[in-house]
């Protein structure tokens, strides 16, 4: 059996197909990444063992959690209002700023010699959401089969996939920059600050552009009341 | 952000709703509901009247040639309804017999010395006429000072009143033998005199050192317990409750109310400030209390109305506490949140402003406590575990509504709300919802669990809402061991600890039924990958193998 197959592949390997083991290959890596932060992460970036389909498959996987979570999670454990509860506004609500503080931290590290370009940091920052989705994913089903006196089990293993999940993507970006420690804490913070620029040029982006739109829709009215 | 809005949007609608039923309530009497409760969520939940309104009573319905004129607080022993009608430096005294409330006397004055004397008997049955003439000659009576009875009272103060009357009375309280304790305030004294006014002592200003004696003595508030020592609450004196002794003497302060301070006040005080500026600015103060009830097991139960509104959200404020005798808060809270009143302050600016400002509570049978809110003229009823049963009233001028509630009392579990502003007495008398709650609840603390669960039931047929029913019916079935049952209740009410319980019980069950299954599919789960794990091995030896051969 396995002859034919070792075959096969040296006869013809279709591009797809080889897309396709490149794709599971990489996610395959986010073990090898989770236990070996630095080796992994450095790789990650460099040797381009990663892939931005699975980075992504990866976050779309993180949101999923957080929505189960919240939907399927034993009513002891979390409290969520379900009928006010929106699963895309929760999911944006993580996705946003996910993806502002990745831009944040490319914006700034590109000025001051950060080796990773926005490709590189996106896929390291979802890298490090795995011991999250990993953890999380099964306390979902396990939260059913444990009782309120029990939940010092589910939150102590809740805290560790959060702090794993930061400690990476603090192990990731330092890797992918190839800065010291001390450097990645300081552009840590100012990521958020930049993410929180971002923010407003975009609430002053949106409000300008609405009040031209609606400056011009005043203008097209006048007109057409004086024409008829 | 939208369902946020939604939220909110729902609920300005329900208190839209549930403000605008002052007008209903005028129309057709009770139409319309004006209770409500709070969910798990703390969204109101619209719910039928725990309490409807009997009886309005005014100053005329009384028979009173002078209307109330700020009246102050009421009390009831017994059967006996007393008003404190400050303005007119007076004490009414009301009998109720069921539905009928009639004015007994108008006590304005006492007597001195008439105590020994058997003829003081024919003097009770004195009327509001006699009482009104007499008045202008009481004071020259009072000259008169009696050297034996100030002896028989060597206790206490050394000579006697010598003002009979009272000046701006502020509470009044009536032991179980019909004793009367007048909280004179303008008079700077307590007036202790028995059923027939006759003068027995008084509590005046304590000569002790921790009082400040640059202070008037004004006692404002005033409680006593069984054993006759007195509580009260002075104005200007904020170290807490003022206890006296049944022989008057000055024994300390109760429960005084913690030093409140915020961090930026205290650094700039202790740091930036020369000596001169901090000797000018008042020190941090505890505040004082706003009102306090002795309930049956004497402790007494103290409401405060002095807080920053933001020490509400972590409980930190404490508007309601139940004090034991060395002033530590004992007060219960087993809900999601403490007993403050209104949840929505914020969001309700339109209609009033501020949170629940408990100016008066009251403490009915089994630990159940009324405190009434002076923002929204509503009271707010709880349980022993400070769960909320049911809130109702609002501002407005019909009835069950009021523009200034200032005092609450209970007879029973009937309440009567004193309205300042109006000098009317409002008489509440509970539904048969209202019955069915506090039945329920006693069932229950007598250890009847399974009465209190049907009983419990006929509450959910009136409000599906009511999230203490459903913990009632779950406690019960999950004593009858019906475990899924009782957390289909327990996670209706949301309460995670009774579900936990009932959820383990449920579990071991389970478990042990279902041993059999579980062993097989963990022994599945385990065996067949080892299995497959080993014929693969073998395949690849095989393989190997083969492949030498074929190079060979």
């Amino acid at each position: 059996m396995s002859a034919i197959r070792l075959q096969n592949k040296e006869k013809a390997p279709s591009a797809r197909k080889e897309k396709w083991e490149r794709y599971v290959a990489s996610l395959k890596y986010a073990k090898y990444v989770c236990f070996h932060p630095f080796d992994g992460f450095w790789d990650l970036a460099h040797e381009k063992k990663g892939s931005i389909a699975a980075a992504t498959t990866f976050l779309v996987l993180f949101l999923i959690t957080h929505v189960l979570k919240l939907m399927y999670t034993n009513f002891q454990f979390v409290n969520a209002p379900l009928q006010y509860i929106n699963v895309f506004e929760q999911a944006a609500s993580l996705l946003l700023p996910f993806l502002i503080l990745c831009l944040g931290n490319w914006s700034l590290t590109t000025l001051f010699d950060g080796k990773g370009r926005f490709s590189d940091i996106y896929t390291a920052m979802c890298y490090a959401l795995v011991p999250f989705i990993v953890i999380q994913l099964p306390l979902v089903f396990v939260s059913n089969i444990i009782a309120f006196d029990e939940a010092a089990f589910y939150t102590v293993l809740m805290s560790v996939s959060v702090v794993y999940s930061l400690a990476l993507a603090f192990v990731g970006l330092m890797q992918v920059h190839d800065y010291s420690p001390g450097k990645t804490f300081i552009f840590l913070i100012f990521t958020v600050l930049a993410a929180l620029i971002i923010i407003f040029l975009m609430l002053v982006f949106f409000s300008l552009l609405s009040d031209a739109v609606s400056f011009f829709i005043s203008i097209y009215r006048e007109i057409a009341f004086r024409l008829y | 952000m939208k369902t946020k809005f939604r939220l909110l949007a729902m609920v300005l609608a329900v208190l839209m709703l549930v403000t605008s039923c002052g007008t209903a309530l005028a129309d057709d009497g009770y139409a319309s509901t004006y209770t409500y409760n709070y969910d798990y969520w703390s969204d109101y939940r619209e719910s039928p009247d725990a309490y409807r309104v009997t009886n309005v009573i005014y100053s005329g319905d009384l028979g009173l040639d002078v209307a109330m004129k700020k009246p102050q607080s009421l009390f009831v022993q017994g059967n006996m309804l007393y008003v404190v009608d400050s303005g007119n430096n007076r004490i009414l005294e009301i009998s109720r017999d069921g539905n009928e409330f009639e004015l007994v006397r108008i006590i304005d004055e006492f007597k001195i010395g008439a105590a020994q004397e058997p003829a003081a008997a024919e003097e009770t049955a004195v009327t509001d006429e006699t009482v009104a003439t007499e008045e202008a000659a009481a004071v020259e009576e009072t000259a008169v000072i009696e050297e034996s009875t100030a002896a028989e009272e060597a206790v206490q103060a050394e000579e006697l009143p010598t003002v009979t009357t009272f000046n701006n009375p502020n509470d009044v309280a009536v032991d179980e033998e019909g004793n009367i304790y007048v909280a004179d305030t303008n008079n700077q004294r307590i007036v202790m005199m028995d059923k027939d006014l006759n003068y027995i002592k008084q509590f005046v200003k304590p000569t002790d050192s921790t009082f400040d004696q640059s202070l008037s003595f004004l006692p404002n508030k005033l409680v006593i317990d069984n054993s006759g020592r007195v509580f009260t609450l002075a104005t200007n004196v904020n170290k807490g409750v003022v206890k006296f002794e049944a022989n008057t003497e000055f024994t300390g302060y109760v429960g005084a109310n913690k030093v409140v301070y915020n961090l930026v006040d205290y650094v700039w005080k202790t740091f930036f400030m020369t000596e001169e500026q901090r000797a000018q600015q008042e020190s941090f103060v505890p505040t004082e209390y706003c009102n306090i009830y002795m309930d049956e097991d004497s402790f007494i139960y103290a409401t405060n109305i002095s807080f920053d509104e933001y020490d509400l959200v972590w409980d930190n404020a404490q508007p309601i506490r139940r004090l034991n005798g060395v002033g530590t808060d004992i007060l219960i809270k087993n809900d999601r949140y403490p007993p403050i009143g209104e949840l929505y302050w914020q969001e309700q600016a339109k209609d009033y402003h501020g949170p629940s400002k408990f100016v008066d509570i009251t403490v009915l049978h089994d630990d159940i406590y009324v405190g009434i809110d002076r923002t929204r003229g509503r009271l707010y009823g709880y349980d022993s575990q400070g769960i909320m049963l049911w809130a109702f009233g609002n501002m407005g001028n019909s009835d069950g509504c009021f523009s200034n509630a200032i005092s609450i009392e209970h007879m029973g579990n009937d309440l009567f709300v004193l309205d300042q502003n109006e000098g009317a007495i409002t008489v509440f008398v509970p539904t048969e919802y209202g019955n069915l709650i506090y039945a329920a609840n006693e069932a229950y603390l007598k250890g009847d669990y399974d009465g209190s669960a049907d009983l419990w039931r006929d509450v959910l047929k009136m409000n599906a809402n009511y999230n203490l029913a459903f913990i009632g019916i779950g406690r019960s079935l999950m004593r009858q061991e019906n475990f899924t049952e009782a957390m289909d209740y327990f996670k209706m009410a949301m309460d995670r600890d009774n579900y936990g319980r009932a959820f383990r019980l449920w579990r071991k069950i389970w478990v042990e039924e279902n041993i059999g299954w579980l062993v097989a599919v963990l022994a599945v789960i385990i065996i067949i990958p080892m299995v497959l794990r080993s014929i693969k091995k073998k395949k690849m030896e095989v393989e190997a193998y083969e492949r030498n051969q074929v190079t060979k």
